[in-house]
């Protein structure tokens, strides 16, 4: 499903500008992580694409719904989100029954519910966790919660906000082996983070805001080069390409085998161009 | 001086089978800044809630072994005493705002009125502790209507407006960008410099490599490793137990096997430590 952003403004009552006119789409099946400094907008930004938000200016498409005509209950449907802190999102008894929400509210049928939740549940590696209180698992699993419950409403479009905060190695590959799952079955995986390593490992395009505005816009090894705008919104490049950067390697990396290679590749040029 | 004590720790939370912390040992000394790593449910948070008193002062259960803060047994005191040593940052900020004040500045107030501070100390330890977490243009904000970021920075603002002796913060800088992260560590190096005793909770492995003093990794309740940070973050064990690792880390040990980086150098944490056995004078 694409969503079209138009001259997209929004101001709080506060008076406070939080996005100055933003104009983008967004292709079904797009993998785009959205990043930039604390403020920049960007949890404001993908609050109106589930219309939790509506423009002061411009519009904001999701396939063919205009959001300001459209309520948050029936952008449900098309647009589901994950929140960055779980317990916002969570009060049912048992896993199962929070997974079941969702998809129950969007009115499915009780098999396709059974279906959905499943899945959900699968992906999230929630299986042995059924029975429990969802108050009883860690941090780290009441997020696994929170993201099976929105994937259980099967939406083309899917927002994780900040799905890595506060994860181990093993949860943060999850969630990215997560991502990479619902991409390949042709949804709309979103991400706002901080974590620009993950952002290069999962995702294909990036998008850079800062004080309201789109910053930079680019496929994603593209983009994890343009340290200068980068910083403007105070984000590093990924480790492995700054190690890159700053030792000159000709070509932008953003993993370990990409790096090793072309690191060893510059070591054999001998003597280095510049110097025959 | 030793201002943390823990000997041979064992404690269990309510109705659970498997302690949380298991034969524990750790000693920290005055203005000493200290980081736990390990894996979610290794057992970081109730350390940090151990020291901070609230196991098992809050949380019940059944502690075993000694835990001593600043010459004072757990056990034979009251929380309401222990604060005045230990204050604790929580890792979801949003657990820790009171609730009982409309504005940041009320809230940041809140625990020095708690203790009687008379106004005239208090207004300059507010705007002393406002500007250096960076949050003087939210004075007049309602605490619950903050960005993830903006909660964090008033949450720790609040606790250092006490000026405790010790300082336990569970991943202060979760939902901080990369500068808010290095402005919060560098004021959390600042106040160890000072004297302050730091705890630290927290995953991002390079910028504990670069800021604290020594390094405990945990492992299901036990202490896996404890040394300095070049020693624990390159230790080949960390991996096996879902410990994180640099990413700087990882690539110098593929490069080892390779041919690429010296076997005997050590491996590197941080950006510095790998551009310079990278760089080409020295390969």
């Amino acid at each position: 499903m694409r969503i079209e952003i138009q001259n997209l403004e929004f101001s709080y009552p506060s008076g406070v500008e939080a996005l100055r006119g933003l104009s983008f789409t967004i292709m079904p099946g797009e993998k785009l992580a959205i990043v930039g400094q604390n403020g920049a907008g960007k949890t404001t930004l993908v609050k109106h694409f589930n219309g939790l938000l509506k423009p002061t200016n411009g519009w904001v498409l999701v396939g063919d719904w205009d959001t300001r005509e459209h309520t948050v209950a029936k952008l449900a449907s098309r647009v589901g989100y994950v929140y960055q802190n779980p317990d916002e999102q969570l009060f049912s008894r048992t896993v199962e029954q929070e997974v079941a929400v969702g998809p129950k509210n969007l009115g499915y049928a009780q098999e396709r519910v059974q279906a959905l939740v499943a899945d959900a549940l699968a992906l999230t590696h929630l299986v042995d966790q059924r029975q429990t209180n969802p108050y009883d698992l860690s941090p780290t699993w009441r997020k696994m919660v929170a993201m099976a419950s929105i994937i259980a409403m099967d939406t083309p479009v899917i927002i994780f906000d900040e799905p890595t905060t506060g994860q181990d190695a093993n949860s943060v590959a999850r969630i990215g082996e997560i991502v990479d799952v619902l991409n390949r079955q042709g949804k709309t995986v979103i991400t706002i983070t901080h974590d620009i390593d993950f952002a290069a490992d999962h995702f294909e395009r990036l998008i850079a805001m800062g004080q309201g505005i789109v910053l930079l816009d680019s496929p994603m090894l593209e983009g994890i080069a343009q340290e200068k705008i980068l910083a403007a919104t105070y984000v590093d490049p990924p480790q492995i390409t700054r190690l890159g950067m700053r030792l000159g390697l000709p070509k932008i990396v953003k993993d370990t085998q990409a790096f090793l290679d072309t690191y060893r590749r510059t070591l054999s040029e001998d003597p280095p161009p510049n110097r025959a | 001086m030793a201002v943390i004590e823990i000997r041979d720790l064992t404690y269990s939370y309510p109705l659970t089978e498997q302690p949380a912390l298991k034969h524990l040992n750790l000693q920290v000394e005055k203005g000493e800044f200290v980081a736990i790593v390990g894996p979610n449910g290794a057992g970081k948070s109730t350390l940090c809630y151990t020291i901070a008193g609230f196991v098992p002062h809050f949380f019940r259960g059944e502690l075993q072994g000694t835990v001593r803060v600043a010459g004072k047994d757990t056990q034979e005191s009251s929380l309401n005493q222990w604060v005045l040593n230990v204050g604790l940052v929580f890792q979801n900020p949003f657990n820790q705002i009171s609730g009982a004040k409309v504005t940041v500045y009320e809230e940041l107030a809140f625990g020095l009125e708690n203790l009687g501070v008379p106004r005239e100390e208090m207004v300059p330890r507010l705007e002393e502790v406002m500007q250096l977490t960076d949050i003087e243009d939210l004075a007049d904000r309602s605490p619950y209507a903050l960005s993830g970021g903006q909660q964090q920075r008033v949450a720790l603002a609040s606790i250092l407006v006490m000026q405790p002796q010790v300082l336990v913060l569970d991943e202060p800088t979760s939902q901080l960008d990369p500068i808010g992260t290095r402005e919060v560590f560098q004021v959390i190096k600042n106040m160890s410099a000072s004297g302050m005793t730091v705890v630290m909770a927290e995953h991002k492995v390079e910028w504990v490599a670069a800021f604290a003093d020594r390094v405990v990794a945990l492992s299901e309740g036990e202490t896996l490793l404890m040394g300095t940070p070049g020693e624990v973050l390159t230790d080949p064990e960390l991996p096996k137990h879902g410990v994180n690792v640099s990413r700087y880390t990882r690539v110098a040990r593929a490069a080892t096997a390779q041919g690429l980086w010296p076997q005997e150098r050590p491996l590197p944490v941080t950006l510095d430590e790998a551009l310079e056995g990278f760089s080409r004078e020295s390969a």
